[in-house]
């Protein structure tokens, strides 16, 4: 005991870091931070968990276009843990996600980022712009089917920007089409680049909240003015402060450490993402869906009027960089949310937008159902003649993957179950033959016969 | 020897121009060899798709083919994929696979005679045209020949609308 002691002493003398460890651990907090205050420190442990994870994985997988799927299927179902492993990476991924955007909802709500925290604000920003940016490319390394269609939906997205857009799909692409150049790049800004880049940007996060002190619980009409807060808030901490370590600190461990214990359930009782086709761009039989955190952007981009799409995928990501930037500019004045009604507003607005498109992603009505089967007879309701034409007419010629009836068939274009009651006959025929606003004309597909059954059958349609 | 302020300024310029040169040593090369698709021309080649006897007339059918120059490490992801149909005994017309919206597969219903894209819900007719859905334009069409009884086709960058 003694000669530890000696060894962590002689330890700090030569190093300081105990010193500075002791003083960073007892720096006083503001009283009363409560359960509010512990989805950063969150995010910093699922980081550190995807940097733990993903170390071992990058151990087994090859980052070759041609071999990181059988690399993959090894780790998957033949490599110690390495299920497990997946797992943990993939609900890690979904926790730093969704608890950076819960921490800087927290921080905007609160207006933490006003004076004098306006650069914790700021590298907050680019960590949050980083994680998006390592969520996207990680889902891509899982290199199956659904990652290469993402790659090419990525590019053809970035693709819209005005003058530069080729140029960065081209990048993205690290050439004319997917192929063995695609992979290794994003191997590489997954796995070296952007979290190095994230690791420095933690520093000068956590740096800049020891500099400042954790911001103090808002109250109303307690308005922050550059010239008093600095005073106030050091006689705030003198007269009610608390050490960080314990004090406030036990409630980061708890929540990081059931954060932890429910990414290890999930693993194992869900585990890791299935993982698609293999990664051949010719196969065509292909259904791509991003990862859950982007699903709701991907609904978004199937919603949005046709003539605003462009604006949205273009401006969008710009408006929303523009915004995290300048908002330090209005570092003065209220920070309690009571008195910032707009901001409380602007985030159930954002939250409720991407939960609302995000329900209508994991539905996607907008597709087609490839999967449907013929109508049932109980469901047609006849055994022969020009109904049953119809009916199978119906199924065959596609109208079923975007029109349902009593349940089966796709949600893309308007039911159909009832059709008959609220479209007279010549009303059906006119829109088979000459289409919709978002339907195909079928004129030149169709026979006036086969015309004329579906017609028969949709006529008997009704309520 | 003692530094005089002129000198001690030399010196801090000396040291901040040779860390900027540093800094461009390693990063210019950096920089080029992560831009560097941007520069390359990429190479185009004409590749048989099948016996022109094997199409039937008036039928679509997807065909596979390898990019121009794949990398020897690229695995299946050097192929491409098209839809080819042979319009009359003569003549051939290749569709890109890609839906014009963001460049997902779209899929030919030969029953329905439509191309469907699984994303978003992209229509087209058979001739490429919009039928429905968020397309902006028509499927684009690769250079399609007939070489000693080979339907080739040129191989084409990925469409970026």
């Amino acid at each position: 005991m003694e000669r530890l002691r000696r060894i962590l002493e002689w330890l700090d003398d030569r190093s300081g870091l105990l010193t500075w460890t002791r003083h960073a651990l007892a720096h006083p907090v503001p009283p009363g931070t409560g359960w509010w205050y512990v989805f950063g420190s969150a995010t910093l442990i699922a980081f550190i968990l995807q940097v733990a994870t993903g170390i071992a994985l990058s151990t087994a997988y090859v980052p070759s276009s041609g071999q990181a799927y059988e690399s993959l299927r090894f780790i998957s179902e033949q490599a110690l843990l390495g299920r497990f492993l997946r797992g943990m990476h993939y609900f890690g991924a979904s926790a730093m996600v969704l608890l950076v955007g819960l921490h800087v909802s927290r921080t905007y709500l609160m207006a933490a980022y006003k004076f004098p925290r306006e650069l914790n604000w700021l590298t907050g920003a680019v960590l949050l712009l980083l994680t998006l940016a390592l969520a996207f490319t990680g889902q891509l390394l899982r290199w199956d089917q659904t990652a290469v269609w993402s790659v090419i939906v990525g590019a053809a997205q970035a693709g819209r920007m005005p003058i530069v857009g080729p140029d960065l799909a081209r990048f993205i692409l690290a050439g004319d089409t997917i192929g063995g150049a695609t992979l290794s790049r994003f191997f590489a800004f997954h796995v070296f680049f952007i979290p190095a880049v994230i690791f420095l940007f933690i520093g000068l996060h956590l740096l800049l909240v020891l500099r400042h002190g954790i911001s103090e619980r808002p109250r109303k009409h307690q308005h922050v003015d550059p010239v008093t807060y600095r005073a106030e808030y050091a006689a705030l901490l003198e007269r009610e402060g608390v050490p960080f370590w314990p004090d406030a600190a036990w409630r980061d461990v708890v929540f990081g450490a059931a954060m932890v214990a429910t990414v290890v359930l999930l693993a194992v009782i869900v585990g890791p993402p299935h993982l698609g086709k293999p990664p051949d761009p010719s196969i065509l039989e292909a259904y791509p869906r991003p990862d859950w955190y982007f699903l709701w952007y991907f609904a978004l981009l199937a919603l949005v009027p046709q003539n605003l799409e462009t604006a949205v995928i273009v401006l969008g990501p710009l408006v929303f960089g523009a915004v995290l930037l300048l908002l330090p500019l209005f570092n003065k004045g209220a920070r309690s949310v009571r008195e910032r009604p707009l901001a409380g507003l602007l985030v159930v607005f954002i939250w409720t937008t991407i939960v609302v498109f995000w329900m209508a992603g994991v539905r996607a009505d907008w597709s087609p159902d490839f999967a449907a089967r013929p109508l049932p007879a109980a469901v047609v309701g006849d055994t022969s003649g020009v109904v049953v034409e119809g009916a199978r007419l119906f199924h065959e010629k596609g109208c079923e993957f975007c029109h349902a009836i009593d349940g089966f068939g796709g949600k893309r274009g308007p039911e159909l179950t009832e059709v008959g009651g609220r479209m007279a006959a010549d009303a059906i025929a006119t829109r088979i033959t000459n289409g919709g606003p978002n339907m195909p004309a079928y004129a030149r597909t169709l026979t006036p016969q086969q015309v004329d059954a579906l017609v028969a059958f949709l006529g008997t349609r009704k309520p | 020897m003692e530094t005089t302020p002129s000198r001690r300024r030399f010196l801090a310029r000396l040291s901040i121009a040779l860390s900027g040169a540093i800094a461009a040593v390693a990063g210019v090369p950096v920089v080029g060899f992560l831009v560097s698709p941007l520069l390359r021309k990429a190479p185009r080649a004409w590749r048989p798709v099948g016996a022109v006897d094997g199409f039937a007339v008036g039928e679509t059918v997807s065909v596979v083919f390898e990019d121009a120059s794949p990398l020897p490490w690229a695995g299946v992801t050097a192929r491409s994929a098209a839809w080819l149909r042979r319009d009359d005994p003569g003549h051939f017309t290749a569709f890109s696979v890609h839906c014009t919206h963001l460049g997902c597969p779209v899929r030919w219903v030969a029953d329905a005679q439509l191309f469907l894209c699984p994303c978003h819900g992209g229509v087209y007719y058979p001739d490429g045209s919009q039928a429905a859905g968020p397309p902006p334009k028509p499927l684009p069409q690769y250079p399609v020949r007939v070489r000693n009884g080979q339907v080739e086709i040129l191989t084409s960058p990925i469409p970026i609308v």
